[in-house]
C-alpha cells in the first residue's frame, strides 16, 4: 500500500496504481476523454492532467498514466492544470465546433467560444484512438488506424478506403466519445466506413440484425456452425 | 581475427609507414559541404594528375572526413597544418591541380588559394594562424580533417580502438564512476549528466539491455553530428564499445537521419570494418565481451531526435512519443533498459577514457566540462563547423572565429538552440557558452546550431518560421501540441501579413504556456520558446508589424514593398543585373523603377544598392 | 499496379523479416519503384504477420516515404533556417515557376517531383537543393534553371 495526499487529503493506494483510478475512487473529478475502463490511456488529450510535487519537484502530468508513489502530492485544479485544461478544450473547440461533448466541457471550464477560426473538416474527431485500439485489441481485427502526423494526422481505414478486414460491428462506434462514427442501415444493408455489409435476416422473425460478413468471421474464429449465427440474438 | 594491443599498435605503425613513404601528403575534405562544392571532381582530377606526372610514390592524395569550413569549400591541406587551401577546383579545376602540384614538390605557395582575412589584406598559410581554426579546441573532431574515414587503419594509426583496453581493465562501476566524474553532459541538448544515466541503465533490472545512438539531428542549421558521423565514425563506434562493456549491454543501434545518406554509408563501412578486425561482435579484441552494432537509418521525421519516439521508430512503428513517468533507462526499447546518448556524447568517451579526468575537467567550465561542437552558420563570414571549449563567449565565437558580419550589416540576433531555443540579442553577446547560461535568458544551447542574424532578418518572421516547422514535424499525438503549434503558427501568420492584433501577444504568451505545461514531449513543450523568447527581446518589432502594419526588416512580403529614391539612383544598374525575375526597370546612368507586378519581394537589390537607394515601405 | 512479388520478398529477406525493419523494407521498396505501391504495402504487411492498418500508419508517418508515384528526378528544396534566411523560399518559388508544379507534386511529364525538406545538413552552404543525390549549394533563383536543365539532358 502507499501513501498519498490529493488536494490535501490523505488517501492510501495500491502500488503501481494510475493516479486517475485512485483520484476517482476517492471522488476526486477529473474530466479525461481518451481514456476507458476498457483500454488504458496513452495520454493522448492531457484533460486528465494533474499537479504533483514528487521530492520537491513540481511537474503536470496526464493522471491516467502517472503511477502513485509513496509521499505523492497531488493537486487536481491548480492554476496550471486549469490553463492545461483551457487550452486543450478552446483548442478542440475550435477543431471539433459541433462535437457536443466538446462545447458541454469547454462550458463547464469557462470556455464559450474559441478564439480561433473553427475547422470545417474535422467532424467530430478529436483523434483520441480509442476507435483504433477497440478495434485491435477487443475486436482483433485492426480495421482501423492512424495515418499522417501533426495537422493532417486523421484516423480511418487504411488507405482511406473500405477496410478488408471490418466486420461492421460497430463496436467503433459505440467507444467513440463525442458521436464522430457514423453507422447508417437502410433497407438490409448496413454502412460504416464507407463499406457496406448486407444484414443477416433471422429465419425466425424475419427481421435483420447482424452483418453476414461478421457472422462469418465469428463463424470462422470460433467454430460455430453459420445456421446458429444467422437466428438473432433475441431468437436464441 | 581479435586483435591484441600489440596487434593494434601494430597495424597502426604499418599505417604510419606507409604514409611516411610519402614526401607529401594532400588531404582534400570530402565531408557533404565540400562535396557540394565538387570535393570529389577535384579528388579524382587531382588523382589523375599525380599519376600521369609520374608522382604515384611521392605525394599521396587523401580524401577527409569535413574541416569545418564549409563555406570555403574544397578545403584541401597540405602536410602537418603547413598549408589550407580553400576553393580549390572551384573556378578552374585545371589550374588548381597544378597549383597543388607544385606546392606538393616545390613546395611553392599558391597564392590564389589561400583564405583571405576579411575585409584586410593579408592571407593565411597554416590554418594554426586561421581565427576561425585558431579558437578552437578539437577534441571530438581532432581526426576530421587528418583521417580518411573509410579506412579503419588510419583511425587506429591516430590512437584509435586502445580505449577499451583500458576499460577493460577496469570495472564496471569504475568506468561509470570515471564518467560521472568527467561531468560529461549529453551533448544532443538536454544536457543530462552521462554518468547517471549510464548507472541508471547498470542498475536497471534485466539481462538484456540497449544502447541507442542518436544520430538524427533534426535540428535545421545543425549538422555537427552529421560531420562526426561522416568524418569520424569509429569514435561513436569506440565510445559504444566502452558503454556496452560498463552497463552491461551486447547490442547498439546507431539512429542516423535519412537525408543524411554519406553518413548511412560511412557508418556501414566503419562497423563493416571493426566487425571483420573482431572490435565488433562475438568476441571484442577477444575479451569474453560481446558487443554489436547496428544502423537504423530514419524516415525524415523531426520528432524522432526525441527519445522514446527514437525507441518507437526503432521497434518499426510511427515515431510518436510517450511520457516519461517511467524512465527509458528501465524501460526503453522493447521494453528493455536502455541508454541513449547522442552521438557526440558518445565520442567524447575515449578521449575521457584515454586522457584521463584531470586533463578533461581542465577544459570547459565548473558545470559544464570538455568541449562543444557548434554549426556556426547564417550571416558571418565564417560560417561552418567549430569545437570549442564551453565557457567561450558568444562574442568570441561570432566575431573571432566567426570573422564578424558578413558585409555592411551589423549583429542583430542569434539564434541557438533549434526550434526548442530562443533568439539571443546583442546586450548577451559576452555571455558564456554553457549549458545552463543561454537557458537563464530563454534560449538554450541545445545541440549546437547557432544561426546569426543581421538587420535583413525579420525576428517575427523568424518565430512563424519555427512554427511552421513544429506545426508540420508534430506527432500530432497529443492535443496541446498538434492543435497548439497550428494556432500559434496562424496567429504569427496573419502577423507577419500584417493582420495581427494586440491581444495576440498575449495570445501568443498564454497559448505558449499551455504547450510548455500540457505537451508529452520536448517537441510540444518547448515549441513556444521561438515565439517567447522573440517577444520578449524584440517586442518593438512586433508592434510594428501589429500596430502599424510594417516590417522593419523588408522581410515579410505581404507588408513591404521596395521603391528606388530617385534622388538617390545613380542608374549604376547593378540592381538591375542582380534582380531575378527582371523587374528592375530603367536607362543606363538614369533613375531606374521597379514593376510591382514582377517583384517578389526578395530584396537582393536593397542589398546590393551601393548607394542606399532603395528604400523599404 | 501490380507488384513483383518475388522483388518484393528479396527485399524482406534482406532487411529483415520482423516489424523492426518494417521502415527499411518500405524505403528500399520506394527505391526499386521510385514510390511505395499500395499493393506492395499490403504484400509486405501479409509477409510480416501485421495489420494493414499498421502498414499505413507507418507508410505515411515518414516525409521521406511518397505513396504517390515519384517523378524520374525528385528535387529536394532545403528550408532549413540558414537556408530559409538565405532565401530558400525564392529558391522554392522559382522552382515551383519552372517546373509549373506546386510543392509536393509532380510535373506532368513525370520528369520531376517537387519536395521540401527540412535541413539536409549543409547549412553552411544555403540555400541548398539536392536532386536526387546531388547537391547544389549556394543556390539563386537564376541557378535553378541551369539545374533543371542539367537533369533534362542527362538522362
Amino acid at each position: 500500500m502507499v501513501q498519498l495526499a490529493i488536494n490535501g487529503r490523505r488517501v492510501s493506494a495500491g502500488k503501481g496504481e494510475m493516479l486517475l483510478k485512485v483520484a476517482q475512487r476517492e471522488g476526486f473529478v477529473i474530466p479525461t476523454l481518451c481514456y476507458h475502463e476498457l483500454l488504458g490511456s496513452a495520454g493522448r488529450c492531457r484533460l486528465c492532467v494533474v499537479e504533483v510535487h514528487d521530492a520537491g519537484k513540481k511537474r503536470v502530468v496526464a493522471s491516467c498514466l502517472y503511477p502513485v508513489k509513496e509521499g505523492l502530492e497531488v493537486f487536481t485544479d491548480s492554476d496550471e492544470v486549469k490553463l492545461v485544461r483551457r487550452t486543450v478544450l478552446e483548442l478542440l473547440l475550435a477543431r471539433n465546433p459541433s462535437a457536443e461533448l466538446i462545447q458541454h466541457l469547454a462550458r463547464q471550464h469557462g470556455i464559450n467560444e474559441a478564439r480561433y477560426v473553427p475547422d470545417q473538416d474535422k467532424g467530430k474527431c478529436i483523434l483520441c484512438n480509442l476507435c483504433v485500439r477497440c478495434c485491435k485489441e477487443i475486436v482483433g481485427v485492426s480495421a482501423l488506424g492512424l495515418s499522417g502526423k501533426g495537422p493532417v494526422k486523421k484516423v480511418g481505414p487504411p488507405f482511406d478506403e473500405p477496410s478488408e478486414t471490418c466486420i461492421g460491428c460497430g463496436a467503433c462506434v459505440v467507444i467513440c466519445p463525442t458521436g464522430h462514427i457514423v453507422m447508417e442501415e437502410s433497407k438490409g444493408v448496413r454502412t460504416i466506413w464507407k463499406k457496406k455489409f448486407a444484414l443477416a435476416m433471422c429465419p425466425t422473425c424475419k427481421r435483420y440484425h447482424l452483418p453476414i460478413f461478421q457472422l462469418e468471421w465469428i463463424s470462422k474464429t470460433r467454430n460455430i456452425p453459420m445456421e446458429e449465427l444467422m437466428v438473432c440474438e433475441d431468437c436464441r | 581475427m581479435p586483435l591484441s594491443l600489440e596487434q593494434l599498435d601494430a597495424v597502426g605503425l604499418k599505417f604510419k609507414e606507409k604514409e611516411r613513404a610519402f614526401e607529401k601528403i594532400i588531404r582534400v575534405c570530402c565531408g557533404t559541404g565540400c562535396i557540394t562544392s565538387g570535393a570529389n571532381r577535384l579528388l579524382e582530377s587531382l588523382r589523375s594528375a599525380v599519376e600521369r606526372e609520374g608522382l604515384s610514390s611521392r605525394i599521396l592524395v587523401k580524401k577527409t572526413g569535413c574541416h569545418g569550413l564549409c563555406e570555403r569549400g574544397p578545403i584541401v591541406t597540405l602536410g602537418k597544418d603547413e598549408i589550407l587551401y580553400q576553393t580549390v577546383g572551384k573556378r578552374d579545376l585545371d589550374r588548381d591541380v597544378e597549383l597543388l602540384l607544385k606546392t606538393a614538390t616545390e613546395g611553392k605557395i599558391a597564392d590564389l588559394l589561400l583564405l583571405k582575412a576579411p575585409g584586410k589584406k593579408e592571407k593565411f598559410v597554416s590554418p594554426l594562424e586561421i581565427p576561425f581554426y585558431k579558437g578552437q579546441k578539437r577534441v571530438v573532431l581532432e581526426m576530421n580533417g587528418v583521417i580518411n574515414p573509410e579506412e579503419i587503419d588510419d583511425y587506429i594509426a591516430h590512437g584509435g580502438y586502445r580505449a577499451p583496453f583500458k576499460a577493460f581493465q577496469m570495472t564496471q562501476e569504475k568506468i561509470i564512476d570515471c564518467i560521472s566524474a568527467s561531468g560529461l553532459r549529453g551533448r544532443g541538448g538536454g544536457g543530462f549528466p552521462t554518468g547517471r544515466k549510464w548507472h541508471s541503465a547498470y542498475e536497471a533490472d534485466g539481462q538484456m539491455k540497449y544502447l541507442l545512438a542518436n544520430g538524427d539531428e533534426g535540428d535545421p542549421g545543425a549538422f555537427m553530428d552529421r560531420s562526426l558521423m561522416e568524418g569520424n565514425p569509429h569514435a561513436i563506434i569506440e565510445g559504444m564499445i566502452i558503454g556496452g562493456y560498463a552497463i552491461g549491454s551486447n547490442k547498439g543501434y546507431i539512429y542516423v537521419r535519412d537525408e543524411y545518406p554519406l553518413a548511412v554509408s560511412r557508418l556501414s563501412r566503419a562497423i563493416e570494418q571493426a566487425q571483420n578486425y573482431g572490435i565488433l561482435g562475438r568476441n571484442v579484441f577477444g575479451s569474453d565481451f560481446e558487443f554489436d552494432v547496428e544502423i537504423f537509418r530514419g524516415g525524415g521525421a523531426f520528432v524522432c531526435g526525441e527519445s522514446t519516439a527514437l525507441m518507437s521508430s526503432v521497434e518499426g512503428r510511427a515515431g510518436e512519443p510517450r511520457d516519461k513517468y517511467v524512465h527509458t533507462v528501465e524501460q526503453g526499447l522493447w521494453a528493455k533498459p536502455t541508454n541513449l546518448n547522442n552521438v557526440e556524447t558518445w565520442a567524447n568517451v575515449p578521449s575521457i577514457i584515454n586522457e584521463g579526468l584531470e586533463w578533461y575537467t581542465s577544459i570547459g567550465t565548473k558545470q559544464s566540462k570538455g568541449t562543444k561542437i557548434f554549426s556556426l552558420v547564417g550571416k558571418v563570414n565564417n560560417t561552418g563547423l567549430i569545437e570549442v571549449p564551453m565557457g567561450i563567449t558568444l562574442r568570441q565565437i561570432i566575431f573571432d572565429l566567426g570573422g564578424g558580419i558578413r558585409g555592411r550589416r551589423r549583429f542583430k540576433a542569434v539564434q541557438t538552440g533549434g526550434p526548442s531555443g530562443g533568439c539571443i540579442p546583442e546586450q548577451y553577446l559576452d555571455m558564456p557558452v554553457d549549458f545552463d547560461s543561454l537557458a537563464s535568458i530563454g534560449s538554450m544551447m541545445g545541440s549546437g546550431g547557432m544561426i546569426v542574424m543581421d538587420e535583413r532578418d525579420c525576428m517575427v518572421d523568424v518565430a512563424r518560421y519555427f512554427l511552421q516547422f513544429l506545426m508540420e514535424e508534430s506527432c500530432g499525438k497529443c492535443t496541446p501540441c498538434r492543435e497548439g503549434t497550428r494556432r500559434m503558427y496562424e496567429i504569427l501568420d496573419r502577423i507577419c501579413k500584417g493582420e495581427g492584433k494586440i491581444e495576440d501577444l498575449m495570445h501568443l504568451e498564454e497559448l505558449g504556456r499551455g504547450l510548455q505545461w500540457g505537451a508529452i514531449c520536448g517537441l510540444g513543450q518547448t515549441a513556444p520558446n521561438p515565439v517567447l523568447s522573440t517577444i520578449r527581446y524584440f517586442s518593438d518589432e512586433y508592434k510594428a508589424h501589429i500596430i502599424e502594419g510594417r516590417c522593419p526588416a523588408g522581410v515579410c512580403k505581404d507588408i513591404t514593398t521596395f521603391t528606388i529614391m530617385e534622388d538617390k539612383c545613380t542608374g549604376c544598374m547593378r540592381c538591375a543585373a542582380e534582380c531575378p525575375v527582371g523587374a528592375v526597370v530603367g536607362e543606363r546612368k538614369a533613375p531606374q523603377t521597379i514593376n510591382d507586378m514582377l517583384c517578389i519581394t526578395c530584396g537582393i537589390c536593397y542589398d546590393v544598392c551601393p548607394f542606399d537607394a532603395v528604400k523599404i515601405s | 499496379m501490380p507488384v513483383d512479388k518475388k522483388k518484393l520478398d528479396e527485399i524482406i529477406l534482406k532487411c529483415g523479416r520482423d516489424r523492426a525493419h518494417l521502415l527499411a523494407i518500405f524505403q528500399d521498396v520506394q527505391k526499386e519503384y521510385r514510390y511505395l505501391p499500395k499493393e506492395a504495402i499490403k504484400y509486405v504487411c501479409m509477409r510480416l504477420g501485421i495489420p494493414q492498418s499498421d502498414g499505413n500508419e507507418v507508410a505515411t508517418f515518414y516525409k521521406s516515404l511518397s505513396l504517390k508515384p515519384r517523378g524520374k528526378h525528385t528535387v529536394h528544396v532545403c528550408l532549413g533556417t540558414a537556408c530559409h534566411l538565405k532565401g530558400g523560399a525564392d529558391v522554392l518559388l522559382s522552382f515551383i515557376r519552372q517546373l509549373d508544379v506546386q510543392t509536393g507534386g509532380t510535373t506532368a511529364d513525370g520528369e520531376f517531383t517537387l519536395e521540401s525538406v527540412n535541413c539536409l545538413g549543409a547549412c553552411a552552404l544555403a540555400p541548398l537543393v539536392r536532386v536526387d543525390d546531388k547537391d547544389f549549394g549556394k543556390t539563386t533563383f537564376q541557378e535553378v534553371r541551369n539545374i533543371i536543365s542539367d537533369f533534362k539532358d542527362h538522362q
